[in-house]
Parts: C-alpha cells; sequence; structure tokens
C-alpha cells in the first residue's frame, strides 16, 4: 500500500468520514472510494452494502479477485452527566471501542481529577454539540436529571439520527420529558427511539452497575442494527 | 493500552513507515468457519518482527509476521490462508476450527 493512500484513508477516518478501498489481490494496485463517489463505482452495489453494513467483503469482477475494504467511523457515546455513573461508565466505554465525550456546565462536577483521560466539556450542550456532530455512529446518553441541560441534548441527538439514544430517570420522570420534548416539536415515533429507563433491565443497584446496564445497551443496539441482522441471516 | 483498535493499527502502519521502518500490513480477507476475527482485522509487521493487531487472536501471527518479513523484503504482496485442513496451519495452531485468508502488502 502506498504510503499516501494509507495516509489519506487515516485522514478520512480521523475526521469521522466513511471510506471504502479496493485492492485488486494479483496486482496489488488500489484506490479510495469515498460514498460520493460509490454510486458510480463499477463495484457500486458491494459498495453500498458495505457502507450499510460496515462489513469488508471479497468481491469479483471480470475475472479478478477485489478486497473491498469498508472503513467506517469509529462509534463514540456522548454522555451529558459529569456524573457518579458516568465517572464507572467512561472506562468502561473507552475499553469497548467507544470514543466517549461527556458534557457538563457545572464546574464542580466536570473536573480533571474526576474524569482522568476523559474528553471533558465543561460547556452548555448548545456550546459543545455543534462542534461534535453527533451522526449516526454516536450514541448519546442524558445522565443529569435537569432537563435544562439533558432536554436540549436529546433533542439534538434525535434529530441527527444517533444510532442509540437513552435518558436516565424513572417511568414518571420520562413521561414529563416526553411531554416537553414533544413541545419542541419531535414526533411520538422520534420520541419512541429513546431508552427510558436508560439500560438493559438487570436490576442494577450501583452507580457501576447501572453504567454496565446502559453500555450493554449500547453495544446491544450497534451490533444489532437492522442492517446487521439482515446481513447475519 | 488494554484495547487495541482497528484505526490504531493503520495509524501505526503509516507512522512506523514514516520513520524510515520497513513496514507491512496483514488483513483478513476471507474467513471460513469459526475464525477468530472478523474480515478486515490488521496486523501491522515491521523489520524487525514487532506487531500490533491481531488476524487470529494469536493462532497464526508467528507464520504471518514471518511471511511478512519476505514480503518487506520483496515488495510483492501475497495471499496467504491457514485452516485446519493444512499441515502447516496445524503446526501454527489454528486449531479452532476456522480457516482464514490474510492479504500481506508492504507499506511505502
Amino acid at each position: 500500500m502506498d504510503l499516501a493512500v494509507l495516509e489519506a484513508l487515516n485522514a478520512e477516518r480521523a475526521s469521522r468520514r466513511a471510506v471504502l478501498l479496493v485492492t485488486e489481490l494479483a496486482s496489488g494496485r488500489q484506490r479510495l472510494v469515498t460514498p460520493e463517489q460509490a454510486p458510480a463505482d463499477p463495484l457500486a452495489d458491494p459498495m453500498a452494502e458495505a457502507l450499510r453494513t460496515g462489513r469488508s467483503a471479497m468481491v469479483e469482477q471480470g475475472g479478478e479477485r477485489l478486497f473491498l475494504s469498508v472503513q467506517l467511523p469509529a462509534p463514540r457515546l456522548v454522555i451529558t452527566g459529569a456524573v457518579h455513573i458516568s465517572q464507572a461508565l467512561a472506562p468502561m466505554a473507552a475499553l469497548t471501542g467507544l470514543d466517549v465525550v461527556i458534557i457538563d456546565p457545572r464546574s464542580a462536577f466536570a473536573t480533571p481529577e474526576r474524569f482522568p483521560a476523559v474528553d471533558l466539556r465543561a460547556q452548555w450542550p448548545d456550546e459543545a454539540l455543534p462542534g461534535l456532530a453527533l451522526d449516526a455512529f454516536t450514541a448519546f446518553a442524558a445522565l443529569t436529571h435537569d432537563p435544562k441541560i439533558d432536554d436540549p441534548a436529546l433533542e439534538e441527538a434525535l434529530r441527527r439520527g444517533c444510532f442509540y439514544v437513552g435518558a436516565l430517570g424513572s417511568r414518571k420522570t420520562h413521561a414529563a420529558r416526553l411531554e416537553r420534548l414533544a413541545a419542541r416539536g419531535l414526533a411520538g415515533e422520534t420520541l419512541a427511539r429513546i431508552h427510558a429507563p436508560i439500560g438493559l433491565d438487570i436490576g442494577a443497584a450501583t452507580p457501576a452497575e447501572i453504567a454496565v446496564s446502559i453500555l450493554a445497551q449500547v453495544v446491544g443496539t450497534l451490533r444489532q442494527r437492522p442492517a446487521a441482522r439482515e446481513r447475519a441471516a | 493500552m488494554m484495547n487495541v483498535r482497528e484505526d490504531d493499527v493503520l495509524e501505526a502502519a503509516a507512522r512506523w513507515s514514516r520513520e524510515g521502518r520497513g513496514v507491512a500490513l496483514a488483513t483478513v480477507v476471507e474467513t471460513w468457519g469459526s475464525a477468530p476475527r472478523p474480515v478486515g482485522s490488521h496486523l501491522v509487521i515491521d523489520d524487525r518482527g514487532d506487531f500490533l493487531g491481531s488476524v487470529s487472536g494469536g493462532c497464526v501471527e508467528g507464520a504471518v509476521v514471518a511471511e511478512a518479513t519476505e514480503v518487506i523484503a520483496d515488495g510483492q504482496p501475497r495471499l496467504v490462508s491457514f485452516g485446519v485442513a493444512d499441515e502447516t496451519a496445524w503446526r501454527v495452531g489454528l486449531s479452532c476450527g476456522g480457516r482464514i485468508s490474510v492479504y500481506v502488502e508492504k507499506v511505502g
């Protein structure tokens, strides 16, 4: 692989853009293809499949064997709330390969001492979120219990199609939240995407156990996306 | 670091190459049966035999590193297969019941 091709591939990854690499196995010839270029490519069909499922694959074209490698942006977990649960959730999520960002404008909570080695933004969501560009490869968890912080971030996460959206709070708290978000103009079917009460029901009792239940739900949603299920069937 | 991601492997491949090391990149391109690492998994190897990443969870890394040394030397990419039916593969320990094809190419 030419170093220039590898550098270009890495640059796309660093910018959270999907990219395809086609390798002719016999000759070693390679080319990078962006999602915008893929529909006009001779390999448009397998490329569309790879971009949808995130699976790299061998393909044949004109008697030639090609390896189609797809690189999708790394999954990311954005959290509002530099709270106790987040202190456990952040390192666990990092271990599973998620990039973690925590947003909390309350500077007493959002301290590097409480969150070593975490991308911590002591800002309001409306300040922090534009720069983060939430996308379909992002999971979002609202953990502050404070509507002033959680609601605008939940709205942004839903509008930008985050693959997972979860919110901490009892059923009663969540019912009130749904009313507030509906008043912001979000449709019922969009609001139904929120996992609340957040996390798998494993009877979690401590902040760390709640973190496990949230992380398991995030991973489950990531790995059991409709496209992935379809492919496995 | 406990968890090495594919992008770290690709970034390491570029960094090592920029540093002037001889570098090869191995990629799992096909799997059959219960292969331990999915298609697209990478292992990067330098000319001293240092490596990062995984193509088989440890089963055949040694053989791939040996192959990579040849690739770094002559610059020719190779497609290598490992499986339980293969005497060499058995020796290098892919006893996990799967079969994998690994593409090994020089970087730079």
